[in-house]
Protein backbone atom coordinates (compact mmCIF):
# COMPACT_ATOMS: atom_id res chain seq x y z
CA UNK A 1 0.00 0.00 0.00
CA UNK A 2 1.28 3.31 -0.84
CA UNK A 3 0.91 5.68 2.17
CA UNK A 4 -0.32 8.82 -0.15
CA UNK A 5 -2.38 9.02 -2.78
CA UNK A 6 -2.47 12.00 -5.29
CA UNK A 7 -5.52 12.10 -6.62
CA UNK A 8 -4.67 15.25 -8.58
CA UNK A 9 -2.00 17.94 -8.18
CA UNK A 10 -3.31 21.12 -9.27
CA UNK A 11 -1.00 22.23 -12.23
CA UNK A 12 -0.98 25.15 -14.48
CA UNK A 13 -3.03 23.94 -17.79
CA UNK A 14 -3.95 25.14 -20.55
CA UNK A 15 -5.91 28.08 -20.54
CA UNK A 16 -8.66 29.79 -22.99
CA UNK A 17 -6.00 32.24 -24.33
CA UNK A 18 -3.37 29.08 -24.76
CA UNK A 19 -6.10 27.31 -26.68
CA UNK A 20 -6.86 30.32 -28.76
CA UNK A 21 -3.34 30.53 -29.68
CA UNK A 22 -3.48 26.90 -31.06
CA UNK A 23 -6.25 27.28 -33.13
CA UNK A 24 -4.74 30.60 -34.76
CA UNK A 25 -0.94 28.22 -34.79
CA UNK A 26 -3.01 25.29 -36.50
CA UNK A 27 -4.11 28.04 -39.84
CA UNK A 28 -1.19 29.42 -39.87
CA UNK A 29 0.22 25.91 -40.34
CA UNK A 30 -1.67 24.58 -42.87
CA UNK A 31 -1.10 27.79 -45.23
CA UNK A 32 2.83 27.12 -44.49
CA UNK A 33 2.61 24.09 -45.84
CA UNK A 34 0.38 24.85 -48.41
CA UNK A 35 3.18 27.43 -49.39
CA UNK A 36 5.68 24.90 -49.04
CA UNK A 37 4.56 21.74 -50.91
CA UNK A 38 3.72 24.78 -54.03
CA UNK A 39 7.42 25.75 -54.12
CA UNK A 40 9.18 23.09 -53.58
CA UNK A 41 6.88 21.94 -56.79
CA UNK A 42 4.98 18.99 -55.67
CA UNK A 43 1.57 20.38 -56.07
CA UNK A 44 1.83 22.21 -59.51
CA UNK A 45 -0.24 25.65 -59.33
CA UNK A 46 -2.85 24.84 -61.70
CA UNK A 47 -4.27 22.77 -59.61
CA UNK A 48 -3.67 24.61 -56.40
CA UNK A 49 -1.60 27.82 -56.60
CA UNK A 50 0.31 28.89 -53.16
CA UNK A 51 -0.94 31.15 -50.72
CA UNK A 52 0.87 33.99 -51.44
CA UNK A 53 -0.30 33.85 -55.24
CA UNK A 54 -3.93 33.49 -54.18
CA UNK A 55 -3.09 36.89 -51.76
CA UNK A 56 -1.89 38.62 -55.36
CA UNK A 57 -4.27 37.92 -57.21
CA UNK A 58 -7.14 38.85 -54.37
CA UNK A 59 -5.36 42.76 -54.37
CA UNK A 60 -5.23 42.49 -57.60
CA UNK A 61 -9.09 42.14 -57.69
CA UNK A 62 -9.84 44.35 -55.31
CA UNK A 63 -7.74 47.03 -57.35
CA UNK A 64 -10.03 46.49 -59.90
CA UNK A 65 -12.49 46.33 -58.70
CA UNK A 66 -13.72 43.25 -59.74
CA UNK A 67 -14.21 41.50 -56.70
CA UNK A 68 -16.27 44.30 -55.01
CA UNK A 69 -18.54 44.41 -57.54
CA UNK A 70 -18.87 40.32 -57.47
CA UNK A 71 -19.32 40.65 -53.42
CA UNK A 72 -21.93 43.32 -53.80
CA UNK A 73 -24.10 41.84 -56.00
CA UNK A 74 -24.28 38.49 -53.83
CA UNK A 75 -24.45 40.62 -50.35
CA UNK A 76 -27.42 41.81 -51.76
CA UNK A 77 -29.36 38.76 -53.05
CA UNK A 78 -28.02 37.12 -49.74
CA UNK A 79 -29.49 40.17 -47.65
CA UNK A 80 -32.97 41.05 -49.25
CA UNK A 81 -33.57 36.70 -49.54
CA UNK A 82 -32.37 36.34 -45.84
CA UNK A 83 -34.36 39.26 -44.67
CA UNK A 84 -37.57 38.49 -46.46
CA UNK A 85 -37.22 34.62 -45.13
CA UNK A 86 -36.53 35.30 -41.67
CA UNK A 87 -39.51 38.15 -41.69
CA UNK A 88 -41.77 35.44 -43.26
CA UNK A 89 -40.55 33.11 -41.15
CA UNK A 90 -40.53 34.26 -37.77
CA UNK A 91 -44.22 35.09 -38.16
CA UNK A 92 -45.39 31.90 -39.15
CA UNK A 93 -43.22 30.27 -36.46
CA UNK A 94 -45.07 32.41 -33.92
CA UNK A 95 -48.74 31.64 -35.55
CA UNK A 96 -47.73 28.38 -35.75
CA UNK A 97 -46.73 27.89 -32.61
CA UNK A 98 -49.33 30.08 -30.89
CA UNK A 99 -52.41 29.00 -32.59
CA UNK A 100 -54.08 25.15 -32.17
CA UNK A 101 -55.58 25.97 -35.73
CA UNK A 102 -52.86 27.42 -37.67
CA UNK A 103 -50.90 24.59 -36.07
CA UNK A 104 -52.89 22.04 -37.40
CA UNK A 105 -53.32 23.15 -41.06
CA UNK A 106 -49.44 24.58 -41.21
CA UNK A 107 -47.88 21.75 -39.94
CA UNK A 108 -48.54 19.15 -42.78
CA UNK A 109 -47.61 21.98 -44.84
CA UNK A 110 -44.35 22.05 -44.14
CA UNK A 111 -43.80 19.13 -43.46
CA UNK A 112 -44.47 18.64 -46.99
CA UNK A 113 -42.41 20.80 -48.65
CA UNK A 114 -39.34 21.26 -45.68
CA UNK A 115 -37.83 18.09 -47.63
CA UNK A 116 -37.59 19.43 -51.01
CA UNK A 117 -34.12 20.68 -51.91
CA UNK A 118 -34.66 24.73 -52.65
CA UNK A 119 -32.27 24.68 -55.31
CA UNK A 120 -34.78 22.53 -57.17
CA UNK A 121 -37.39 25.40 -56.97
CA UNK A 122 -34.68 27.43 -58.96
CA UNK A 123 -36.57 26.36 -62.38
CA UNK A 124 -39.77 27.39 -60.93
CA UNK A 125 -38.80 30.61 -59.47
CA UNK A 126 -37.59 31.64 -63.26
CA UNK A 127 -40.71 30.19 -64.72
CA UNK A 128 -42.97 32.59 -62.52
CA UNK A 129 -40.25 35.74 -61.87
CA UNK A 130 -37.98 35.73 -65.00
CA UNK A 131 -35.12 35.59 -64.90
CA UNK A 132 -33.04 38.25 -62.87
CA UNK A 133 -33.01 39.07 -59.36
CA UNK A 134 -36.27 37.53 -58.56
CA UNK A 135 -35.74 34.30 -58.52
CA UNK A 136 -32.69 34.08 -56.84
CA UNK A 137 -33.60 35.99 -53.77
CA UNK A 138 -37.29 34.50 -53.94
CA UNK A 139 -35.30 31.07 -54.21
CA UNK A 140 -32.83 32.18 -51.15
CA UNK A 141 -35.97 33.72 -48.77
CA UNK A 142 -37.57 30.10 -49.49
CA UNK A 143 -34.50 28.38 -48.43
CA UNK A 144 -33.99 30.39 -45.00
CA UNK A 145 -37.96 30.53 -44.25
CA UNK A 146 -38.12 27.01 -43.01
CA UNK A 147 -35.16 27.14 -40.46
CA UNK A 148 -36.51 30.13 -39.10
CA UNK A 149 -40.26 28.95 -39.20
CA UNK A 150 -39.67 25.17 -37.84
CA UNK A 151 -37.36 27.27 -34.93
CA UNK A 152 -39.75 29.87 -33.86
CA UNK A 153 -42.48 27.23 -33.66
CA UNK A 154 -40.65 25.11 -31.02
CA UNK A 155 -39.36 27.95 -29.49
CA UNK A 156 -42.76 28.85 -28.86
CA UNK A 157 -43.93 25.66 -27.94
CA UNK A 158 -41.35 24.97 -25.36
CA UNK A 159 -42.15 28.24 -23.93
CA UNK A 160 -43.07 27.43 -20.14
CA UNK A 161 -46.66 27.06 -18.96
CA UNK A 162 -45.39 28.47 -16.06
CA UNK A 163 -44.47 31.64 -17.21
CA UNK A 164 -47.76 31.78 -18.94
CA UNK A 165 -49.61 31.11 -15.81
CA UNK A 166 -47.59 33.43 -13.55
CA UNK A 167 -47.65 36.63 -16.39
CA UNK A 168 -51.13 35.66 -16.99
CA UNK A 169 -52.07 35.67 -13.16
CA UNK A 170 -50.28 39.87 -13.35
CA UNK A 171 -52.94 40.57 -15.47
CA UNK A 172 -51.31 40.05 -18.40
CA UNK A 173 -53.80 39.70 -21.95
CA UNK A 174 -53.52 36.80 -24.37
CA UNK A 175 -51.40 39.20 -26.54
CA UNK A 176 -49.49 40.84 -23.72
CA UNK A 177 -48.21 37.53 -23.26
CA UNK A 178 -47.26 36.50 -26.78
CA UNK A 179 -45.00 39.77 -26.72
CA UNK A 180 -43.73 39.74 -23.27
CA UNK A 181 -43.22 36.15 -22.47
CA UNK A 182 -43.57 33.77 -25.31
CA UNK A 183 -41.48 36.24 -28.07
CA UNK A 184 -38.62 36.75 -25.29
CA UNK A 185 -39.02 32.88 -23.91
CA UNK A 186 -38.17 31.48 -27.78
CA UNK A 187 -35.59 34.51 -28.75
CA UNK A 188 -32.48 32.11 -28.26
CA UNK A 189 -34.15 29.42 -30.39
CA UNK A 190 -35.24 31.90 -32.86
CA UNK A 191 -32.00 33.27 -33.33
CA UNK A 192 -30.86 29.68 -33.53
CA UNK A 193 -32.98 29.61 -36.59
CA UNK A 194 -30.95 32.51 -38.05
CA UNK A 195 -27.56 31.20 -37.76
CA UNK A 196 -28.91 28.02 -39.65
CA UNK A 197 -30.70 30.21 -42.22
CA UNK A 198 -27.87 32.36 -43.01
CA UNK A 199 -25.65 29.02 -43.84
CA UNK A 200 -28.65 28.21 -46.33
CA UNK A 201 -28.93 31.62 -47.51
CA UNK A 202 -24.85 31.27 -48.21
CA UNK A 203 -25.47 27.55 -50.05
CA UNK A 204 -28.12 29.11 -52.23
CA UNK A 205 -26.57 31.80 -53.35
CA UNK A 206 -23.64 30.14 -54.51
CA UNK A 207 -25.92 27.61 -56.28
CA UNK A 208 -28.13 29.97 -58.17
CA UNK A 209 -25.73 32.08 -59.07
CA UNK A 210 -23.08 28.66 -60.64
CA UNK A 211 -26.59 27.88 -62.30
CA UNK A 212 -27.60 31.62 -64.03
CA UNK A 213 -25.95 34.78 -63.37
CA UNK A 214 -23.65 37.13 -65.11
CA UNK A 215 -21.57 37.94 -61.49
CA UNK A 216 -21.60 37.12 -57.97
CA UNK A 217 -19.09 34.97 -55.88
CA UNK A 218 -20.58 31.84 -57.11
CA UNK A 219 -20.30 33.10 -60.70
CA UNK A 220 -16.81 34.48 -60.33
CA UNK A 221 -15.83 31.10 -59.02
CA UNK A 222 -17.45 28.53 -61.63
CA UNK A 223 -15.97 31.11 -64.38
CA UNK A 224 -12.44 31.18 -63.19
CA UNK A 225 -12.87 27.60 -63.28
CA UNK A 226 -13.59 27.83 -66.67
CA UNK A 227 -10.71 29.54 -67.57
CA UNK A 228 -8.31 27.81 -65.22
CA UNK A 229 -7.73 30.74 -62.95
CA UNK A 230 -7.01 28.66 -60.27
CA UNK A 231 -5.68 31.66 -58.02
CA UNK A 232 -9.01 33.35 -58.48
CA UNK A 233 -11.50 30.51 -58.08
CA UNK A 234 -9.41 30.39 -54.61
CA UNK A 235 -9.83 33.84 -53.70
CA UNK A 236 -13.86 33.24 -53.84
CA UNK A 237 -13.56 30.25 -51.83
CA UNK A 238 -11.89 32.09 -49.31
CA UNK A 239 -14.39 35.06 -49.67
CA UNK A 240 -16.53 32.64 -49.23
CA UNK A 241 -15.10 31.13 -46.03
CA UNK A 242 -14.96 34.99 -44.63
CA UNK A 243 -18.48 35.35 -45.40
CA UNK A 244 -19.83 32.29 -43.74
CA UNK A 245 -17.62 33.46 -40.37
CA UNK A 246 -19.07 37.31 -40.68
CA UNK A 247 -22.49 35.95 -40.34
CA UNK A 248 -21.71 33.65 -37.06
CA UNK A 249 -19.45 36.47 -35.87
CA UNK A 250 -22.24 39.36 -36.42
CA UNK A 251 -25.30 36.68 -35.57
CA UNK A 252 -23.38 35.95 -32.39
CA UNK A 253 -22.99 39.47 -31.50
CA UNK A 254 -26.56 40.07 -32.01
CA UNK A 255 -27.43 37.32 -29.59
CA UNK A 256 -25.08 38.49 -26.83
CA UNK A 257 -26.82 42.14 -27.42
CA UNK A 258 -30.76 40.55 -27.41
CA UNK A 259 -30.34 37.79 -25.09
CA UNK A 260 -28.15 39.06 -22.65
CA UNK A 261 -29.94 36.69 -19.54
CA UNK A 262 -28.26 33.75 -20.69
CA UNK A 263 -24.44 33.10 -20.49
CA UNK A 264 -23.64 29.74 -21.98
CA UNK A 265 -23.41 30.20 -25.77
CA UNK A 266 -20.09 31.41 -25.63
CA UNK A 267 -18.38 29.32 -23.31
CA UNK B 1 -62.12 43.05 1.55
CA UNK B 2 -63.53 39.46 2.41
CA UNK B 3 -62.99 36.03 -0.07
CA UNK B 4 -66.18 34.19 0.27
CA UNK B 5 -65.37 30.54 -1.49
CA UNK B 6 -68.39 28.74 -2.27
CA UNK B 7 -69.15 25.00 -2.72
CA UNK B 8 -66.12 24.60 -5.11
CA UNK B 9 -65.69 21.44 -6.89
CA UNK B 10 -63.39 20.45 -9.64
CA UNK B 11 -63.06 17.61 -11.93
CA UNK B 12 -60.57 16.55 -14.37
CA UNK B 13 -60.61 14.05 -17.22
CA UNK B 14 -57.31 11.79 -17.00
CA UNK B 15 -55.87 10.23 -19.61
CA UNK B 16 -57.87 7.58 -20.39
CA UNK B 17 -61.45 9.98 -20.12
CA UNK B 18 -61.94 8.56 -16.58
CA UNK B 19 -62.99 11.81 -14.34
CA UNK B 20 -61.27 12.74 -11.19
CA UNK B 21 -62.46 14.67 -8.58
CA UNK B 22 -59.52 16.83 -7.52
CA UNK B 23 -61.84 19.06 -5.30
CA UNK B 24 -64.61 18.17 -3.73
CA UNK B 25 -67.39 21.05 -2.33
CA UNK B 26 -65.16 23.60 -0.79
CA UNK B 27 -66.43 26.20 0.98
CA UNK B 28 -64.80 28.95 3.24
CA UNK B 29 -63.94 32.25 3.77
CA UNK B 30 -61.42 34.33 4.05
CA UNK B 31 -61.28 37.96 6.29
CA UNK B 32 -59.37 40.98 4.81
CA UNK B 33 -55.42 41.38 6.98
CA UNK B 34 -55.88 37.21 7.62
CA UNK B 35 -52.97 34.89 7.40
CA UNK B 36 -54.78 31.35 6.08
CA UNK B 37 -52.62 28.47 5.28
CA UNK B 38 -54.05 25.43 3.36
CA UNK B 39 -52.65 21.80 4.84
CA UNK B 40 -52.80 18.84 2.93
CA UNK B 41 -50.94 15.96 1.78
CA UNK B 42 -50.30 15.62 -1.64
CA UNK B 43 -53.06 14.61 -3.93
CA UNK B 44 -55.91 16.95 -1.84
CA UNK B 45 -56.24 19.55 -4.46
CA UNK B 46 -54.61 22.47 -2.40
CA UNK B 47 -52.76 23.81 -5.66
CA UNK B 48 -55.82 23.25 -7.98
CA UNK B 49 -58.02 25.57 -5.02
CA UNK B 50 -55.44 28.19 -5.47
CA UNK B 51 -55.67 27.94 -8.89
CA UNK B 52 -59.11 28.77 -9.27
CA UNK B 53 -58.74 31.55 -6.80
CA UNK B 54 -55.75 33.13 -8.78
CA UNK B 55 -58.38 32.68 -11.76
CA UNK B 56 -56.60 30.56 -14.02
CA UNK B 57 -58.53 27.43 -14.28
CA UNK B 58 -62.32 27.27 -14.15
CA UNK B 59 -64.10 24.98 -11.08
CA UNK B 60 -66.60 22.40 -12.04
CA UNK B 61 -69.28 23.86 -9.96
CA UNK B 62 -68.86 26.92 -6.91
CA UNK B 63 -67.99 30.43 -7.21
CA UNK B 64 -65.46 32.47 -5.89
CA UNK B 65 -66.54 36.17 -4.71
CA UNK B 66 -64.21 39.16 -3.97
CA UNK B 67 -65.97 41.27 -1.50
CA UNK B 68 -65.47 45.08 -1.99
CA UNK B 69 -61.56 44.69 -3.03
CA UNK B 70 -60.12 48.35 -3.41
CA UNK B 71 -59.99 50.18 -6.31
CA UNK B 72 -56.68 49.81 -8.45
CA UNK B 73 -56.24 46.28 -6.62
CA UNK B 74 -55.72 43.41 -8.60
CA UNK B 75 -58.10 40.88 -7.07
CA UNK B 76 -54.82 38.22 -6.41
CA UNK B 77 -51.93 37.54 -7.52
CA UNK B 78 -49.71 34.11 -6.68
CA UNK B 79 -46.02 33.58 -5.66
CA UNK B 80 -45.94 30.19 -7.26
CA UNK B 81 -43.90 26.83 -6.32
CA UNK B 82 -41.19 27.31 -8.18
CA UNK B 83 -39.92 31.19 -8.55
CA UNK B 84 -41.60 31.07 -12.33
CA UNK B 85 -39.36 34.99 -12.68
CA UNK B 86 -38.83 35.89 -16.32
CA UNK B 87 -35.33 35.00 -16.55
CA UNK B 88 -35.05 37.88 -19.57
CA UNK B 89 -35.66 40.38 -16.95
CA UNK B 90 -33.94 41.81 -14.13
CA UNK B 91 -34.87 41.47 -10.32
CA UNK B 92 -36.41 45.32 -11.48
CA UNK B 93 -38.14 44.24 -14.80
CA UNK B 94 -39.77 41.22 -13.18
CA UNK B 95 -40.67 43.30 -10.41
CA UNK B 96 -42.19 45.81 -12.66
CA UNK B 97 -44.12 43.67 -15.53
CA UNK B 98 -47.41 43.50 -13.55
CA UNK B 99 -48.12 47.34 -13.07
CA UNK B 100 -46.47 47.50 -17.00
CA UNK B 101 -48.87 45.28 -18.48
CA UNK B 102 -51.79 47.08 -16.49
CA UNK B 103 -50.77 50.30 -17.94
CA UNK B 104 -49.26 51.94 -15.12
CA UNK B 105 -46.47 54.87 -16.59
CA UNK B 106 -42.62 53.89 -16.18
CA UNK B 107 -41.70 56.61 -13.82
CA UNK B 108 -44.57 55.46 -11.43
CA UNK B 109 -44.01 51.50 -11.94
CA UNK B 110 -40.32 52.13 -11.44
CA UNK B 111 -40.64 53.76 -8.54
CA UNK B 112 -42.89 51.36 -7.24
CA UNK B 113 -40.78 48.10 -8.19
CA UNK B 114 -38.29 49.61 -6.63
CA UNK B 115 -40.00 50.30 -3.09
CA UNK B 116 -41.37 46.67 -3.17
CA UNK B 117 -37.53 45.33 -4.24
CA UNK B 118 -36.19 47.23 -0.84
CA UNK B 119 -39.49 46.09 1.22
CA UNK B 120 -38.34 42.31 0.56
CA UNK B 121 -34.54 43.24 1.32
CA UNK B 122 -33.23 42.86 -2.70
CA UNK B 123 -31.46 46.20 -2.31
CA UNK B 124 -28.28 46.58 -4.43
CA UNK B 125 -29.65 43.64 -6.88
CA UNK B 126 -32.29 45.40 -8.76
CA UNK B 127 -29.92 45.10 -12.07
CA UNK B 128 -29.64 40.90 -11.42
CA UNK B 129 -30.94 38.13 -13.61
CA UNK B 130 -32.44 35.83 -12.04
CA UNK B 131 -29.87 32.89 -12.73
CA UNK B 132 -27.24 35.83 -10.81
CA UNK B 133 -29.29 34.65 -7.62
CA UNK B 134 -29.97 32.30 -4.98
CA UNK B 135 -33.26 30.52 -4.65
CA UNK B 136 -34.37 32.29 -1.47
CA UNK B 137 -33.47 35.61 -3.29
CA UNK B 138 -35.20 34.79 -6.41
CA UNK B 139 -38.41 33.99 -4.05
CA UNK B 140 -38.13 37.31 -2.44
CA UNK B 141 -38.10 39.31 -6.02
CA UNK B 142 -41.25 36.46 -7.03
CA UNK B 143 -42.94 37.82 -3.83
CA UNK B 144 -42.12 41.42 -4.82
CA UNK B 145 -43.33 41.18 -8.17
CA UNK B 146 -46.99 39.51 -6.93
CA UNK B 147 -47.17 42.65 -4.15
CA UNK B 148 -46.66 44.77 -7.74
CA UNK B 149 -50.13 44.95 -8.59
CA UNK B 150 -51.49 45.57 -5.27
CA UNK B 151 -53.36 42.36 -4.78
CA UNK B 152 -56.05 41.80 -2.56
CA UNK B 153 -55.46 38.29 -1.89
CA UNK B 154 -52.10 37.24 -2.22
CA UNK B 155 -51.96 33.52 -2.69
CA UNK B 156 -48.65 31.53 -2.21
CA UNK B 157 -48.21 27.78 -3.71
CA UNK B 158 -45.77 26.21 -1.25
CA UNK B 159 -43.23 29.14 -2.46
CA UNK B 160 -40.26 27.55 -0.31
CA UNK B 161 -40.71 23.95 -0.45
CA UNK B 162 -38.02 24.35 -3.58
CA UNK B 163 -35.20 25.50 -0.78
CA UNK B 164 -32.88 24.11 1.72
CA UNK B 165 -34.03 23.93 5.23
CA UNK B 166 -32.30 26.29 6.54
CA UNK B 167 -33.01 29.21 3.81
CA UNK B 168 -36.22 28.03 4.16
CA UNK B 169 -36.32 28.37 7.92
CA UNK B 170 -35.54 31.86 7.71
CA UNK B 171 -37.81 32.69 4.39
CA UNK B 172 -41.00 31.70 6.73
CA UNK B 173 -40.15 34.32 9.56
CA UNK B 174 -39.19 37.18 6.64
CA UNK B 175 -42.42 36.31 5.53
CA UNK B 176 -43.85 36.47 9.09
CA UNK B 177 -42.38 39.93 9.44
CA UNK B 178 -43.29 40.71 5.99
CA UNK B 179 -46.85 40.22 7.05
CA UNK B 180 -46.92 41.99 10.08
CA UNK B 181 -45.51 45.47 8.08
CA UNK B 182 -48.28 45.31 5.76
CA UNK B 183 -51.38 43.16 7.05
CA UNK B 184 -51.59 41.62 3.35
CA UNK B 185 -54.53 39.02 2.94
CA UNK B 186 -52.35 35.87 2.57
CA UNK B 187 -53.61 32.42 1.35
CA UNK B 188 -50.83 29.98 2.10
CA UNK B 189 -51.04 26.55 0.55
CA UNK B 190 -48.36 23.70 1.89
CA UNK B 191 -47.89 20.10 3.00
CA UNK B 192 -45.82 21.17 6.15
CA UNK B 193 -47.24 20.46 8.99
CA UNK B 194 -45.12 23.15 10.99
CA UNK B 195 -44.73 25.95 8.05
CA UNK B 196 -49.13 26.12 8.14
CA UNK B 197 -49.27 26.36 12.18
CA UNK B 198 -45.83 28.11 12.30
CA UNK B 199 -47.42 31.26 10.04
CA UNK B 200 -51.57 30.86 9.70
CA UNK B 201 -53.73 32.35 12.02
CA UNK B 202 -56.06 29.65 10.83
CA UNK B 203 -54.91 26.22 9.16
CA UNK B 204 -57.18 24.73 6.64
CA UNK B 205 -57.28 21.15 6.99
CA UNK B 206 -57.90 19.20 3.66
CA UNK B 207 -58.30 15.62 2.86
CA UNK B 208 -56.94 13.46 -0.02
CA UNK B 209 -58.63 13.07 -3.21
CA UNK B 210 -61.22 13.96 -3.67
CA UNK B 211 -60.17 17.55 -1.34
CA UNK B 212 -62.11 18.31 0.79
CA UNK B 213 -62.03 20.29 3.96
CA UNK B 214 -61.66 18.65 6.93
CA UNK B 215 -61.24 21.16 9.54
CA UNK B 216 -60.60 24.53 10.03
CA UNK B 217 -58.26 25.35 12.95
CA UNK B 218 -57.64 28.89 14.73
CA UNK B 219 -54.33 28.72 15.79
CA UNK B 220 -54.12 30.70 18.77
CA UNK B 221 -50.19 31.38 18.84
CA UNK B 222 -49.66 35.04 19.90
CA UNK B 223 -48.25 37.55 17.12
CA UNK B 224 -45.47 38.30 15.96
CA UNK B 225 -43.98 34.92 16.54
CA UNK B 226 -40.24 33.84 15.67
CA UNK B 227 -37.67 31.42 16.69
CA UNK B 228 -39.71 30.95 19.86
CA UNK B 229 -42.68 30.27 18.89
CA UNK B 230 -41.40 26.82 17.84
CA UNK B 231 -40.15 26.19 21.23
CA UNK B 232 -43.85 26.42 23.12
CA UNK B 233 -46.03 23.49 23.74
CA UNK B 234 -48.80 25.19 22.48
CA UNK B 235 -46.94 24.64 19.02
CA UNK B 236 -46.36 21.62 19.40
CA UNK B 237 -49.45 20.96 20.40
CA UNK B 238 -51.21 22.22 17.61
CA UNK B 239 -48.56 20.55 14.92
CA UNK B 240 -49.50 17.05 16.44
CA UNK B 241 -52.94 17.67 16.67
CA UNK B 242 -52.57 18.42 12.77
CA UNK B 243 -50.76 15.67 12.12
CA UNK B 244 -53.24 12.86 13.58
CA UNK B 245 -55.67 14.83 11.18
CA UNK B 246 -53.42 14.03 8.34
CA UNK B 247 -51.60 10.78 9.21
CA UNK B 248 -54.14 8.74 7.28
CA UNK B 249 -54.06 10.52 4.20
CA UNK B 250 -50.37 10.78 4.13
CA UNK B 251 -50.08 7.29 4.43
CA UNK B 252 -52.17 6.35 1.73
CA UNK B 253 -50.59 8.73 0.13
CA UNK B 254 -47.68 7.35 0.19
CA UNK B 255 -48.58 4.32 -0.93
CA UNK B 256 -50.27 5.17 -4.87
CA UNK B 257 -48.17 7.77 -5.70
Amino acid sequence: MPDRVVLYEAAPGMHAGRHRLAGLASVLGLLLVWEGLSRVGWVPPLFLPPPSSVLVEAGRMLMSGELVRHLAVSLLRIGLGFVLGAASGTAVGLVLGASRLAEAVGNPLIAATYPIPKIALLPLMVLWLGIGEAPKVAMIALGVFFPVAINTYAGVRDTETLMVKAATSLGASRSQVLTKVVLPSALPVILAGYRLGAGVALLLVVSAEMINATAGIGFLILHAGDLMLTAKLVVGLVVLSLLGLASTWGLRAVEGYLVPWRDDFRS
Amino acid sequence: MRVRVEGLSKTFLDRRGHEIEALHDVSLTLEGGEFVTVLGPSGCGKSTLLHILAGLLPPTRGRVVFDDVPDGARVSSVVFQEHALFPWRTVLGNVAFGPEVRGVPAPEREARARRLVELVGLQGFEDRYPRELSGGMRQRAAIARALAVEPALLLMDEPFSALDAQSRSLMQFELLGLWERTRLSILYVTHQIQEAVLLGDRVVVMTRRPGRVLTVRPVGLSRPRDEQTLLTPAFAALVDECWQLIKQDARAALVDA
